[in-house]
C-alpha cells in the first residue's frame, strides 16, 4: 500500500512547524539545535517523498537526504562545541543571557 | 717691514679684549697689561717714525670689500704727517697711561678704565694709520665712542652721564657732515684714498669744483665737531667730567686733535678748491678768540684748560685755513705735549687737594714742587715764551696769519695769544702761588704720577726746537717735503710782537692776581657786561637750550603725541575692533556652527533611538522576522 504524497507532505510540514516553533521560542541553545535537526529532517522527508513519486531515478533524492544528514551531523558537532565553549566562559546556555555584543 | 705696522694698533686692541674679560680678576695688575701694550705700540712705531725722517713713505693695502664692482681697499699710510701723529699718540698716550696708575689708584673701575684706554689707543692709532677716508671715519667714530665711555666713566654721577651724552651727540652732528662729505667725494672723484687728496689728482675735477668745495666743507664739519670748534664747541668743557687722564689724553692731546689732523689731511683739497679756506680760517680764528675770552674768568681748573684747548685747536684750524700747513701741524704736536702736561698737572692738583675750584687753592708750590714746576713749564710753553715749544709753533701760526693778507686774522690771533698768556698765568698764580685761601690737606702725588709729568715737561720744553730757526726749520721741511720754494724764515717783527704779547699777558696776570689781589673784583665790576659774558660762556648753553634743544623737545613732544594718539590709537583701535569681531564670531561659533553639529548629532540620535529597538541582539527574533517575511512573500505570491 502506497502512502499518498499529500500525507507525507502534511507530516513533513507538521514536523517543520514544530522545529520552527522550537527554534524560535526555545531559550536553551541545545533545544534550538534539536529544533534545527527537526527542520532538517522535515526537509529530508520531503526530499525522499518527492524523489519516490516524481523523479526518474529515486536514488537522486536519497543521495540528497544522506548529504543533508551528514551536514546536520557536522553542524550539530560544531554547534555543540560552541555550546560547550560558551558554557565554560559564561556559565549559561540561555540565548538571551548571551548579550556581550549587544549595543 | 710695512706689514709690521698692522701690529701697532693691534697691541692695544689685544690688551682691550684681554682686560675687558679678565681685568676684574687681574685687579691692579691690569694697568701693566695696558702699559705693556702701549709700550709695544710705541716701540713698533719707532722704526716707521725714523724711516719717515729719512724720507721714506710706508704704504700697504688689502681689499676690504667691493662696492658696486669697485674695490674698497683698506690699508696703512705712514707719511710725515701720520708719523708725527703716531709719535705723539704713542709717547703721550703711554705717559698718560702710566700716570693713570697713580690717579686711578683704588678706583672701583680700575681695570675697566685701562680697558677703555687700550680701546682708545687702538682706535686712535687706526685713525692715524688709516690710508683712506672710510677707515679713518670708522676709527673716528670709535674714538668718539671711547670718549663717550670715558667721559661717562663715573656714570653713577648724573652730570658725568649727561656730559657723555652731550659730547657724543654734539660730535655726531659734525660727523654726519663728514660722512656726507666722504660720499660726495667718492661719487665725484671715485676715490677715498688720502694720497689722492692732492692738487694734482683733484685738479682734474676742476669742472666739479663747486661740489668738491662743498665736500671739503662737509669734511671740515667733522673736524668742527671733533675739535670742538664754534658752533659745536659746547661739549668739550662738559667733557671734563671724565677722569683727568682722560681729559689729558682724549680731550687735549689726541682725539680732539684728530679734527686738526683731518683738516691737515684734506689740506690738498682745500688748496685745490680755495673757496673753502676763508671759512676754515674764520671759524678757527673766531673759536680761538671766543674760547680764550671765556677761559679768562672760569674758576674750575679743568674748565680753564678745556677752553684753552678749544682756543689752541682754533689756532691750529686757523693756521691750516691760512695755508699754514706746517704751522698748524707743528702746533698740533707741541700742543699735545704741553696740554697733556697741563691736564696731568691739574689732575695732580685735584688728586692732592681734593678740589677743582681755583678760589679754594693757592700757595701750593711749597707742598707740590714737582707739580708746580712742571705746570709752570707747560704754562710758559703755551703762553709762547721762548725757547719753550709753544713759542715756536704759535709764532709759525702768527707768521702765517701775518702773511695771509687779511689783517683781521693776525690781530685777532695776536690778541688771543695775549689772552692765552693771561688766563694761563692767572691759573698758575691762583693755584700755586700767593697765600693759601683754604685749609687743604695737600700732598704731593706719587712718583708714578710725577715721572710722566717731568717727561712731558721735557717734551714741552724741547719739542719746539725742530721747528725753530736754530735747527733750520727741520720740522717744516719734514712735514712739507713737496712744498718747493716755500722759504721757512723767521719773521723778527712777528716774533718780537708775540714775545711782547706773551710777556705782557703774564705780567698783567701777575699784577692782578699776585701783587694786588683786590684788583680782580674791581675789574670784574667795571667791566661787568664783559665779565658776565665770559663767565657765563656767552650763554651758548642757554642759547642752545632755548633754541635747538627746546625745538627738539617740542618736536619730540609733538611726535610723542602723534605716536600716542594716532599710532597707539590705530593699534588700540585695531585691537578693540578685533576683540569685538571675535566676540561676534564666538557667538556664531557657539550658536550656529556648534548648533549645527550638535543638531545633526541630536537628529541622528533621535532616529536611532527608535531604530535600535530592532536590534534586539537575539537571533531568534531575527529568525522570526525572517520567517514572517517569507510567509508574507508566500502569501502575496500565492494570492496572485
Amino acid at each position: 500500500m502506497l502512502i499518498p504524497l499529500q500525507h507525507i507532505l502534511i507530516f513533513a510540514a507538521g514536523l517543520f512547524a514544530i522545529g520552527l516553533y522550537g527554534a524560535l521560542v526555545r531559550r536553551n541553545v541545545i533545544g534550538i539545535l534539536i529544533s534545527i535537526e527537526l527542520i532538517l529532517n522535515a526537509v529530508n522527508v520531503n526530499l525522499i517523498a518527492f524523489s519516490r513519486t516524481t523523479a526518474l531515478n529515486p536514488v537522486t533524492g536519497q543521495v540528497f537526504a544522506v548529504i543533508v544528514i551528514t551536514l546536520a551531523a557536522v553542524g550539530a558537532t560544531v554547534g555543540l562545541a560552541i555550546v560547550l565553549a560558551l558554557y565554560r566562559v559564561r556559565r549559561t546556555i540561555y540565548t538571551d543571557e548571551v548579550n556581550l555584543l549587544k549595543w | 717691514m710695512v706689514n709690521l705696522a698692522y701690529f701697532i694698533p693691534l697691541f692695544p686692541l689685544a690688551s682691550f679684549v684681554f682686560l675687558i674679560f679678565y681685568g676684574k680678576r687681574l685687579g691692579p695688575k691690569s694697568a701693566k697689561v695696558a702699559i705693556g701694550a702701549s709700550l709695544a705700540a710705541l716701540v713698533t712705531s719707532l722704526p716707521f717714525v725714523i724711516g719717515t725722517l729719512r724720507g721714506a713713505v710706508f704704504q700697504s693695502q688689502f681689499e676690504w670689500l667691493r662696492l658696486g664692482g669697485a674695490p674698497l681697499r683698506f690699508g696703512i699710510l705712514i707719511d710725515p704727517l701720520s708719523a708725527m701723529m703716531l709719535f705723539v699718540v704713542t709717547v703721550v698716550g703711554t705717559l698718560i697711561i702710566i700716570y693713570s696708575v697713580g690717579y686711578m689708584h683704588e678706583d672701583p673701575g680700575f681695570s675697566r678704565f685701562f680697558a677703555y684706554l687700550s680701546l682708545f689707543m687702538f682706535s686712535m692709532l687706526t685713525l692715524v694709520l688709516a690710508d683712506n677716508l672710510v677707515l679713518l671715519y670708522i676709527s673716528w667714530e670709535l674714538v668718539g665712542l671711547c670718549s663717550y665711555f670715558l667721559i661717562g666713566f663715573w656714570f653713577e654721577k648724573d652730570s658725568a652721564a649727561q656730559a657723555s651724552k652731550k659730547a657724543f651727540i654734539t660730535t655726531r652732528i659734525g660727523d654726519v657732515g663728514f660722512f656726507l662729505g666722504i660720499l660726495l667725494l667718492y661719487f665725484t672723484t671715485g676715490s677715498v684714498r688720502l694720497v689722492d687728496l692732492n692738487p694734482e689728482f683733484l685738479g682734474t675735477f676742476a669742472g666739479q669744483s663747486q661740489i668738491l668745495t662743498l665736500a671739503a666743507l662737509l669734511i671740515f664739519c667733522g673736524a668742527i665737531g671733533k675739535s670742538a670748534q664754534f658752533p659745536l664747541h659746547v661739549w668739550l668743557p662738559d667733557a671734563m667730567e671724565g677722569p683727568t687722564p682722560v681729559s689729558a689724553l682724549i680731550h687735549a692731546a689726541t682725539m680732539v686733535a684728530a679734527g686738526v689732523y683731518l683738516v691737515a689731511r684734506s689740506f690738498g683739497m682745500l688748496v685745490t678748491f680755495p673757496d673753502a679756506l676763508p671759512v676754515v680760517a674764520s671759524i678757527g680764528t673766531f673759536t680761538a678768540f671766543l674760547a680764550a675770552f671765556i677761559a679768562l674768568t672760569q674758576t674750575d681748573i679743568k674748565r680753564v684748560l678745556a677752553y684753552s684747548t678749544i682756543s689752541q685747536l682754533g689756532f691750529m684750524i686757523a693756521a691750516l685755513g691760512l695755508k699754514g700747513y706746517s704751522a698748524g701741524t707743528f702746533h698740533l704736536m707741541t700742543h699735545a705735549f704741553f696740554k697733556a702736561l697741563l691736564f696731568l698737572g691739574a689732575g695732580s692738583v685735584i688728586h692732592g687737594t681734593g678740589t677743582q675750584d681755583l678760589r679754594e687753592m693757592g700757595g701750593l708750590w711749597k707742598k707740590m714742587p714737582h707739580t708746580t714746576w712742571t705746570f709752570v713749564i707747560a704754562s710758559l710753553a703755551i703762553a709762547g715764551v721762548p725757547p719753550f715749544s709753544g713759542f715756536w709753533s704759535k709764532d709759525e701760526i702768527l707768521v702765517a696769519a701775518f702773511n695771509a693778507g687779511n689783517p683781521i686774522f693776525y690781530y685777532t690771533l695776536t690778541v688771543t695769544a695775549t689772552m692765552t698768556a693771561f688766563y694761563m698765568f692767572r691759573l698758575v698764580f691762583l693755584t700755586f702761588f700767593g697765600k693759601p685761601r683754604k685749609e687743604l690737606h695737600v700732598h704731593e702725588s706719587p712718583a708714578v704720577m710725577t715721572t710722566p709729568l717731568w717727561l712731558l715737561a721735557l717734551g714741552s720744553a724741547v719739542m719746539g726746537l725742530p721747528g725753530s730757526p736754530w735747527m733750520h726749520h727741520a720740522f717744516q721741511t719734514f712735514i712739507e717735503p713737496h712744498a718747493h720754494g716755500v722759504e721757512h724764515t723767521a719773521n723778527p717783527l712777528v716774533m718780537q710782537i708775540s714775545v711782547a704779547c706773551g710777556g705782557g699777558g703774564i705780567l698783567l696776570a701777575g699784577l692782578i692776581y699776585l701783587l694786588f689781589p683786590a684788583l680782580a673784583p674791581f675789574f670784574g665790576r667795571i667791566l661787568k657786561p664783559l665779565y658776565l659774558a665770559s663767565s657765563r660762556k656767552f650763554w651758548f648753553d642757554e642759547l642752545y637750550q632755548a633754541t635747538v634743544i627746546r625745538a627738539w623737545y617740542g618736536l619730540g613732544g609733538l611726535l610723542n603725541r602723534f605716536d600716542q594718539s594716532v599710532i597707539d590709537g590705530a593699534v588700540n583701535g585695531t585691537g578693540l575692533n578685533t576683540l569685538r569681531l571675535s566676540d561676534l564670531k564666538n557667538w556664531v561659533d557657539i550658536h550656529i556652527v556648534d548648533g549645527l553639529v550638535n543638531g545633526v548629532g541630536a537628529v541622528i540620535r533621535g532616529f536611532s533611538s527608535v531604530l535600535r529597538r530592532l536590534q534586539t541582539g537575539l537571533v531568534q527574533n531575527y529568525m522570526f522576522v525572517l520567517f514572517a517575511g517569507v510567509l508574507l512573500i508566500l502569501f502575496f505570491e500565492l494570492n496572485q
